[in-house]
């Protein structure tokens, strides 16, 4: 007998998992203890993407390391800009005009579908649904299409800023906007169809990863992966930010907590997110789009640099007379536009002029001058125009002297009251929170970040015990972490 | 590569012609690297951000197919690696480890600042360009890349291919 159980003597496997793994969402690393096709112990080990971004944030100005702040959740940017604008304007006591705030929930909620739709692309896509991954794409490319067309980029966006919005939205993207609103909410019935009622999907995702509502409140779950469990906490609802007082919406929550049920959150969330929007179209008030406190917030490019805006076009001019030929203005020039030799009167070619005023600055003779809207005119017209440089207009003359300072309040930061202040936004994966300490000088003297990612991370063990090695896959894809805001 | 179709149709019985049996003739550095860069077959490895970008080349909109490159999950079936975001000190072994895995020839492409420089993150523990511990074919800027500028990284990847010589003899 002894020798049969020694035969068959069963031995608990540790199995590597990551970081290098299709299913496991970036680089997450688990070590599991098999025995069997069962998990006896998970272990994630996370870092693997630490970047540093707290205390990258900690050596920026507020300003500059907004755009850290899309480099944590990728999947969903928009809504982590938001987050860590909120959390700043707060503790500079700034209010944002009121369109902007709307402008703010709508690209906020954008994000929300995005992120959902590449969760269930890729969660789909672990589980074994090929077809979902493309059909959530194609939607998923739509909305960065928008993204793109209000702010120039995809991804990481970087369009809220501090105080408002960079800029205004078009018509246009309203328009495109309200047409996706109308399409999207007859998509989502197709990913369903495609999966609801699989049998597939119903074996893998009904009964996995169960947990209770008082252990995932107990867990530090919010989000998505809390309201699964029936826990209807959503700090939109509880502590309104932004637009959201003003918009009706609900709350979807699930009641047995395992993977099926948040995957229905989430769905359900996805027509929410579209209702929302839609009722943030229809109430989009006019107005300013950013806070006008000169003290804390950028002000419009146009008034720090006059000369580069495109409604002012000048041109410049060297008086030949007065230029000493001293080279100054040569050797300043960033587009290589002034010519000229030594000691000899120099010349500027006007079509490689970019018009940065910085030979204006740097010409301590007086030769240099400007005139007004004559970019393109022909070097006698100019030499006609040309105004004598002592009444150069007062707006041209302060030009550099404003972006100077615009450079300045960006790199050193405003002078910021003292103390600290955390302040939680729901994004798409949950509770993202801002822990700001403040010394009173331009740049925090702590950054934290609260991440939603990191705290579910450390839920796996939980969820994976006791159930097979496959589900493992399922429970790591229905927790929807980004590794980037775990590791940070 | 020389196509041999000057010859027209040859009569061979009475009423029955047929097409002259065509003859491609060309070195076997042409055929062998027009099949290389006709397939290249990356790994499924996203590291940060840029993997998000990736995947949506990928996916239906971009389509990375048409170009004969196609996801694997194991890099024991890879031809190419798109090292696809930040690398992290922690990180930087597995990378290689998975370079190493990759059975020759193959081909490294860097994708966005992280990958080629190190980006935005100088930091203590950001690798500052993969190209420090990894030979890169293809630098592709960008924080992420758009999805065209990475087609087009991967079809410079291509011409690359193309000018190689002898890679396939045990002599190279």
């Amino acid at each position: 007998m002894e020798l049969v159980e020694k035969i068959f003597e069963t031995r608990e496997l540790n199995v590597n998992m990551g970081p290098q793994h299709p299913a496991t969402h970036g680089v997450l690393r688990l070590v599991l203890d098999i025995d069997g096709e069962t998990i006896v112990k998970v272990t994630p080990y996370v870092g693997y993407l630490h970047r540093g971004i707290e205390k990258l944030g900690e050596s920026m100005s507020y300003f500059q390391a907004l755009p850290l702040t899309d480099r944590m959740d990728y999947v969903s940017a928009m809504a982590n800009n938001i987050g860590y604008c909120i959390a700043v304007e707060r503790l500079f006591g700034i209010e944002v005009p009121e369109r902007a705030k709307f402008i703010r929930t709508i690209v906020g909620e954008m994000a929300r579908i995005a992120n959902h739709l590449l969760w269930l692309a890729t969660h789909a896509l672990d589980i074994g649904a090929m077809t979902v991954f493309l059909y959530c794409f194609r939607e998923r490319e739509w909305i960065l299409e928008l993204f793109e067309m209000i702010c120039g980029a995809r991804l990481t966006v970087t369009y809220p800023r501090i105080g408002g919005v960079k800029n205004d939205v078009p018509a246009e993207f309203l328009d495109s906007l309200w047409k996706f609103t109308e399409e999207f909410p007859t998509r989502i019935p197709e990913y369903e169809t495609l999966i609801d009622q699989n049998r597939i999907w119903l074996k893998r995702t009904k009964g996995i990863g169960v947990i209770s509502a008082e252990e995932a409140v107990n867990w530090g779950l919010t989000g998505p992966t809390l309201r699964g469990s029936g826990v209807p906490y959503d700090i939109r609802k509880h502590m309104p930010y932004d637009a959201y007082d003003k918009v009706d919406f609900e709350v979807p929550i699930g009641t047995e907590g395992d993977t099926y049920d948040r995957y229905r959150c989430r769905m359900m969330e996805m027509r929410q997110s579209n209702n929302i929007i839609r009722q943030c179209i229809e109430k989009l008030p006019p107005g300013p789009i950013m806070a006008e406190t000169p003290n804390f917030t950028l002000q419009p490019k146009d008034k720090m640099m006059p000369i580069t805006h495109p409604t002012k076009e000048h041109a410049f001019y060297i008086i030949e007379k007065a230029c000493k030929g001293c080279g100054m203005c040569l050797r300043a020039c960033p587009a290589k536009a002034i010519f000229g030799e030594k000691k000899q009167p120099h010349k500027i070619k006007q079509d490689l002029c970019l018009g940065c005023a910085t030979c204006y600055v740097t010409c301590k003779f007086k030769a240099l001058t400007i005139v007004p809207g004559g970019k393109g005119f022909p070097e006698e017209k100019l030499a006609e125009l040309a105004v004598p440089p002592d009444k150069v207009p007062e707006d041209i003359k302060k030009a550099q002297e404003y972006l100077v300072k615009h450079f300045e309040f960006i790199k050193r930061g405003p002078k910021v009251p003292q103390g600290d202040i955390y302040i939680a936004t729901e994004v798409p994966k949950g509770e993202l929170g801002f822990y700001f300490i403040s010394d009173g000088s331009g740049k925090p003297y702590r950054m934290r970040v609260r991440a939603p990612s990191f705290v579910h991370a450390g839920v796996l063990p939980r969820l994976c015990v006791g159930h097979l090695v496959a589900d493992v896959i399922a429970n790591i894809g229905t927790i929807d972490i980004v590794l980037g805001e775990c590791d940070r | 590569m020389l196509i041999d179709t000057s010859t027209g149709l040859i009569q061979v019985e009475e009423d029955t012609k047929i097409l002259p049996p065509n003859v491609i003739i060309t070195t076997l550095d042409k055929i062998i690297n027009w099949g290389r860069l006709s397939s290249i077959w990356p790994t499924t490895f996203g590291l940060a951000c840029c993997a998000i970008e990736m995947m949506a080349v990928g996916a239906s909109h971009y389509d990375f197919d048409r170009f004969g490159i196609i996801f694997r999950g194991s890099p024991r079936q890879a031809d190419c690696m798109i090292v696809a975001g930040t690398v992290t000190k922690k990180m930087a072994p597995v990378v290689r480890r998975v370079y190493d895995q990759i059975p020759e020839p193959r081909y490294v492409v860097a994708m966005g600042s992280c990958a080629c420089t190190g980006g935005v993150f100088r930091t203590y523990n950001t690798v500052q360009g993969c190209d420090t511990f990894l030979p890169v074919d293809v630098y592709v800027p960008g924080c992420p890349p758009r999805p065209e500028t990475l087609l087009e990284g991967m079809m410079k990847l291509q011409e690359k291919i193309r000018k190689e010589q002898a890679r396939w003899s045990p002599w190279r």
